[in-house]
């Protein structure tokens, strides 16, 4: 993975004591609140409910076992043992001081991490896919592409103060495990027809009370272009997109409202004049960070088979192993969602423990996914078991990968000071009732997401199911949608109808899941016989 | 009733208007009346709290209850972790806030 | 001009900077000043002649200045180019990297405290107008 030379540690290390300097002048008085929360927030620094919160950047979700141990150890020392994986590849900790930020960055710094634009108006963590680097499916490994990206968006002078702010992902595959086309800009490589390689370009993707799908508007940019591209997307957008009206201020807005031709021709107007300007690195720039991201040395003669003879490691195999493209190899993806937990917290113990196996099993690498997981990304068939019962043991090993107890759920009103209803109950409820894991694994995929409220960080619009929280007078109400998606079916979810009680809303997901295994046909997902049957049938066994 | 609440500027601690101080404890919570305005101004400037603001609050013999549900998850805790609210030993002390 | 902070070394401009509307009404104005919305482009057929154009920010989170004054200095402006208005002191680093030389802030920010500010940062990942090496082509020379 990347490693920082000294001019990307002089950044960070910068970084950190220009923040030192900013929360001096905010205890001494210099700085207003008003002022100082920019400020903040460029270094992922919020007032929550109970305290401040810190983001952590995981760039494009890689870690080595050296910064997880370090994001465990600041979850001992500084927080309340635990952290929060999110739906962004980062990492949340929920009982920060301002006085020791400086501290907790400088920690960071020291592995090479930091909180840098990790909320703000600005350009937010590059985030990629989770298999990146291993899966079989891709045409090159999207994380340089990422990186370059990471190191032009740190900082950006002109691109600091957005209407809003602003994520892009970056994945290599048809197979869209990243939520691609719900960001701000989604690119995916691709080669042309001479076989180079370049990024097509969706802009205007994103969730909130607006979502959207972002259309395509370049099939095809060099990789000796890309930053002047996304130069010319970000200044149309840092100049034209609404500025009067925060819910109307995400680039999707724009896009929407200038329509994509209109959008697509100002960004190409800006990018003749843009593709003078000398702002692209040159391409021994990416050949250097491609450099980093190397195969590890797998061992060739590698066992292709797994003895499968404990039952619950079987399931946990079927479950949560993905193909490798090395052969003797596989994907493990560690699921944080135990029967009652809490969708993507992990204690310290278990940080540790994960870092430990990567660094034993995986060549010291681990990833976070957008379903607010961990993958150790390469990992030995025949070393599959002695994992699984390391993790089993930290209960760190529940068989539930893509089904409907794996689910994404937001922080909801027990920790975020935006949300109308909790969604971290709800959560534990559904993985209650469909503890049963022969019922879980006969439902098949389902991806059932949660958001506490209309910013959608729980992505209910791209669930196959989704719960909407809402305050109803005062009271929580939950609202069910059908249909969504965020993978390379994109598609967004539609609401039933009207809104339930905590419990109601869980009868109800009983009650479209029952109508699900009635109504489907041979190799059919959830997803696709809802999408054949359609809304009204639903919509029928729901409200009768 | 009235009362004042904000988050300690240093700690981030959801913090309360006890009349002459702080606490952490919304049992300590006091009617400000109609003064709420011009204590928090006072309160702030001085870095005393950060992004204070007033709420309604109904009194009732356990101390004031705050009438919205984000205001009473505040003053206790997030109601999955019941380790981590201001009542870890009362396995019941979510039920206060729903 | 009081306040204004200048990192430049030539005669402050002593006539007031006329309003974008009026520059465009009269041909010998030969300083003038955007609003946030206002298109900098219009101004691309007169930078011959202008001395200042004075860039306002009427909030700090109002990013649209950056902008106009990377394409004012894209496009060759050599000129006084100066933010007016809610300008802070851990803005002025970012505003001088897209080729802001001058500071005109509604409350006044201590000049020394400006230039630490400024010069905080010893290398930049980007190429902008402020003509800095980014760290990308110290690299590859």
């Amino acid at each position: 993975m990347y490693q920082y030379d000294q001019y990307d540690q002089k950044m960070v290390d910068t970084r950190v004591e220009e923040f030192r300097d900013q929360v001096k002048r905010r205890l001494a008085g210099d700085l207003t609140e008003d002022q100082f929360k920019p400020l903040r927030l460029m270094n992922g620094l919020y007032l929550q409910l109970h305290a401040y919160m810190l983001r952590v950047a995981v760039p494009y979700g890689t870690l080595s076992s050296k910064q997880m141990r370090m994001l465990a150890h600041i979850a001992r020392k500084y927080d309340r043992d635990y952290g929060h994986f999110t739906t962004r590849q980062n990492i949340q900790y929920n009982w920060i001081k301002l006085e020791d930020a400086p501290d907790i960055l400088a920690d960071l710094a020291s592995v090479e991490m930091h909180a840098i634009q990790t909320s703000g108006n600005c350009i937010r963590n590059i985030s990629s896919d989770q298999f990146a680097g291993a899966t079989a499916d891709e045409i090159a490994d999207p994380r340089p592409w990422a990186e370059i990206l990471r190191q032009w968006s740190s900082f950006h002078p002109e691109f600091s103060y957005l209407p809003r702010k602003f994520k892009f992902a970056v994945i290599a595959s048809d197979t869209d495990r990243a939520a691609m086309r719900l960001h701000d800009i989604g690119i995916q490589l691709v080669h042309n027809d001479a076989g180079e390689l370049g990024a097509k370009f969706f802009v205007g993707g994103g969730m909130g009370r607006t979502p959207m799908i972002a259309p395509e508007i370049r099939d095809f940019v060099p990789a000796d272009e890309l930053i002047s591209y996304a130069e010319a997307c970000l200044r149309v957008y840092n100049r034209y997109g609404r500025r009067d009206n925060k819910y109307k201020a995400r680039i999707k807005i724009l896009v929407h409202e200038l329509g994509q031709e209109e959008y697509t021709r100002q960004v190409e107007e800006e990018f003749a004049h843009m593709k003078q300007l000398g702002l692209n690195p040159p391409v021994e720039e990416l050949a250097r960070i491609t450099q980093y991201f190397q195969d590890p040395p797998f061992d060739k003669q590698a066992s292709v088979d797994i003895d499968l003879s404990d039952p619950d490691f079987a399931l946990w195999v079927d479950q949560n192993i993905s193909a490798h493209k090395q052969p003797g190899y596989a994907i493990a993806t560690i699921s944080l969602k135990p029967r009652g937990g809490i969708p993507g917290d992990a204690s310290s113990a278990q940080i540790d423990l994960m870092a430990d196996l990567a660094e034993q099993y995986s060549f010291d690498e681990l990833r976070v996914t957008h379903s607010q997981n961990i993958v150790l990304p390469h990992v030995k068939k025949s070393d599959l078991y002695a994992i699984w019962q390391r993790l089993d043991e930290a209960g760190l090993a529940p068989a539930n990968l893509d089904l409907i107890t794996d689910s994404i759920a937001c922080p909801g009103l027990d920790y975020c000071s935006l949300a109308n209803a909790r969604s971290i109950p709800l959560a534990q409820k559904i993985s209650e009732r469909f503890a049963d894991l022969g019922r879980q694994r006969e439902l098949g995929e389902l991806k059932l997401k949660i958001s506490g409220c209309i910013n959608a960080c729980g992505h209910h619009h791209a669930g196959h199911i989704g719960i909407l929280g809402v305050d109803r007078k005062g009271t929580e109400n939950y609202q069910l949608l059908l249909g969504g998606s965020g993978a390379e079916d994109a598609s967004l979810a539609k609401i039933t109808g009207p809104g339930f009680t905590e419990d109601g809303v869980i009868d109800a997901i009983e009650t479209v899941t029952d109508l699900y295994l009635e109504q489907r046909e041979e190799g059919e997902r959830f997803i696709d016989t809802y999408r054949r049957v359609g809304m009204a049938r639903f919509k029928e066994a729901i409200y009768g | 009733m009235n009362i004042l609440t904000g988050n300690d500027l240093k700690t981030g601690d959801v913090i309360w208007w006890t009349g002459l101080d702080w606490s952490r404890f919304v049992k300590d919570a006091t009617d400000v009346g109609d003064k709420g305005e011009a204590i928090l101004h006072r309160e702030e400037a001085a870095r005393r709290v950060n992004s204070p603001y007033i709420i309604s609050a109904e009194q009732t013999d356990d101390g004031p209850r705050p009438g919205h549900i984000k205001d009473r998850v505040r003053a206790l805790g997030p109601t999955v972790r019941p380790d981590l609210t201001l009542k870890p030993a009362d396995p019941s002390a979510g039920e206060w806030v729903i | 001009m009081g306040n204004t902070i200048r990192f430049r070394d030539d005669e402050v401009h002593e006539e007031p900077a006329v309003a974008l509307d009026s520059f465009l009404d009269q041909s010998n104005a030969t300083a003038v000043r955007i609003e946030a919305g206002e298109d900098a482009r219009v101004l691309l057929p007169y930078l011959d002649r202008l001395s200042l154009i004075e860039i306002d920010f009427p909030v700090f989170g109002d990013g649209r200045g950056y902008s106009a004054a990377q394409i004012l200095r894209e496009s060759g402006y050599t000129g006084e180019l100066r933010a007016s208005g809610d300008v802070l002191l851990d803005q002025c680093a970012h505003m001088r990297r897209c080729g802001f030389d001058a500071f005109s802030p509604d409350s006044p920010i201590n000049p020394q405290l400006m230039e630490e500010a400024i010069s905080r940062y010893e290398h930049v990942y980007q190429a902008t107008s402020d003509q800095r090496k980014p760290i990308w082509s110290i690299r590859h020379g």
